[in-house]
């Protein structure tokens, strides 16, 4: 029964999930918030390892948590899962390309819909970083001190924009740094 | 086809870090320099495309591309290629961490991780923002979006239905007065 709401949870993940992989973010929080399937905790830690191991972060997350609830076939459904509608919608947007690309250039129901769901795909990601500012990630000072460097060195580049800020504001870097500063904070 | 595409894929999905965005740039060197399956225009419609579709834009774009290039087995071909180094690297990190989670330093290391993730989620809002060329009346959208579901605790795929119809509801009368 669990792998059935594995897959469903991640199929309505993929079906729904506008934005990229950010944006997902928040609904595999939700999914995984209202079935009770891991802390918050075990939740970000995810979230950590997947955005610094390679791929995209949205199939890095189903795997991770898949596996998390159900072993290595829940992470083989749940992979599949965020997969599979994307497979269904982007095909017939490939079969029916020059037709839509004729069609909908323009207009103004296409063109306003896709321009608030960036504005509220912005709403999405907020949300996603509100949810995680809990007790259990944010324990003490340090923490928040931890944060503000994190999110200054990565709007930095916007500011000031050269090879130091560029390089800086990588975030494996600066998870490996946290992790640091982390060892020898906390250990 | 189905060997070039998964290659092609595999091996930008293995070497790039920070997920979907990040592919996009080798994708087009590879796809659109290199290879010279699809040209520059047809690029910049599939990334409008594969951001517009739901799901991840990595997947939709191996889609996308693999469908243009090789029908059914480039489809397969580049799917496969993209989602197969992820899946195996974070099963094989997934089996070892848990063992190693119990463990003090690596509880102490993820201790300082933590409020770094949170951070990584927000501070690309700004780019985003400005990318969205998000204007002060605007922004009410995204800031009454992210309380809905943060602290209403409403599903996101309620807010964005709710914004699709809403759109569609107001552009719909905008545009029967226009007529």
């Amino acid at each position: 029964m669990i792998y059935l709401q594995l897959f469903l949870s991640f199929f309505k993940i993929g079906l729904f999930g506008f934005g990229g992989g950010l944006a997902i973010l928040s609904l595999i929080e939700m999914e995984v918030e209202s079935n009770g399937w891991m802390t918050q905790q075990e939740f970000v830690d995810i979230v950590a390892v997947s955005q610094v191991t390679p791929g995209p972060i949205g199939i890095n997350c189903a795997t991770y948590v898949g596996y998390t609830i159900a072993g290595f076939w829940g992470s083989v459904l749940s992979t599949c899962a965020i997969v599979l509608p994307s497979l269904v919608i982007m095909l017939s947007i490939c079969k029916a390309y020059f037709w839509l690309m004729k069609r909908f250039h323009g207009n103004p129901y296409f063109e306003q819909t896709l321009r608030m769901l960036r504005f509220t795909v912005i709403g999405l990601v907020a949300s996603a970083a509100l949810i995680l500012i809990k007790p259990t990630t944010f324990i003490d000072t340090t923490s928040w001190i931890i944060f503000v460097l994190v999110a200054f060195f990565t709007v930095l580049p916007n500011i000031i924009k050269n090879k130091v800020t560029d390089f800086l504001s990588h975030p494996i870097l600066l998870i490996i740094l946290s992790g640091i500063a982390g060892y020898f904070i906390y250990r | 086809m189905f060997f070039q595409l998964f290659w092609t894929y595999l091996k930008i999905g293995t070497f790039t870090l920070g997920g979907g965005y990040a592919m996009l740039p080798l994708i087009q060197r590879e796809v659109v320099d290199r290879k010279g399956w699809i040209d520059e225009e047809e690029f910049l419609n599939m990334i409008a495309l594969a951001q517009a579709a739901p799901g991840l834009i990595a997947v939709n774009s191996a889609i996308f591309i693999g469908w243009r290039v090789g029908g059914w087995r480039g489809v397969a071909g580049a799917v496969f290629g993209a989602v197969l180094p992820s899946f195996l690297i974070i099963l094989a990190i997934a089996m070892v961490f848990a063992q190693w989670k119990e463990l003090p330093v690596v509880e102490a290391v993820f201790k300082g991780i933590r409020p770094a993730v949170v951070a990584l989620i927000a501070a690309p809002l700004v780019k985003m923002a400005r990318a969205a060329k998000i204007s002060w009346s605007t922004l009410i959208i995204p800031i009454v979006a992210a309380l809905l579901i943060w602290l209403g605790h409403v599903n996101p795929i309620w807010v964005i239905l709710a914004t699709i119809i809403i759109t569609l509801f107001v552009v719909d009368i905008a545009e029967r007065r226009r007529r």
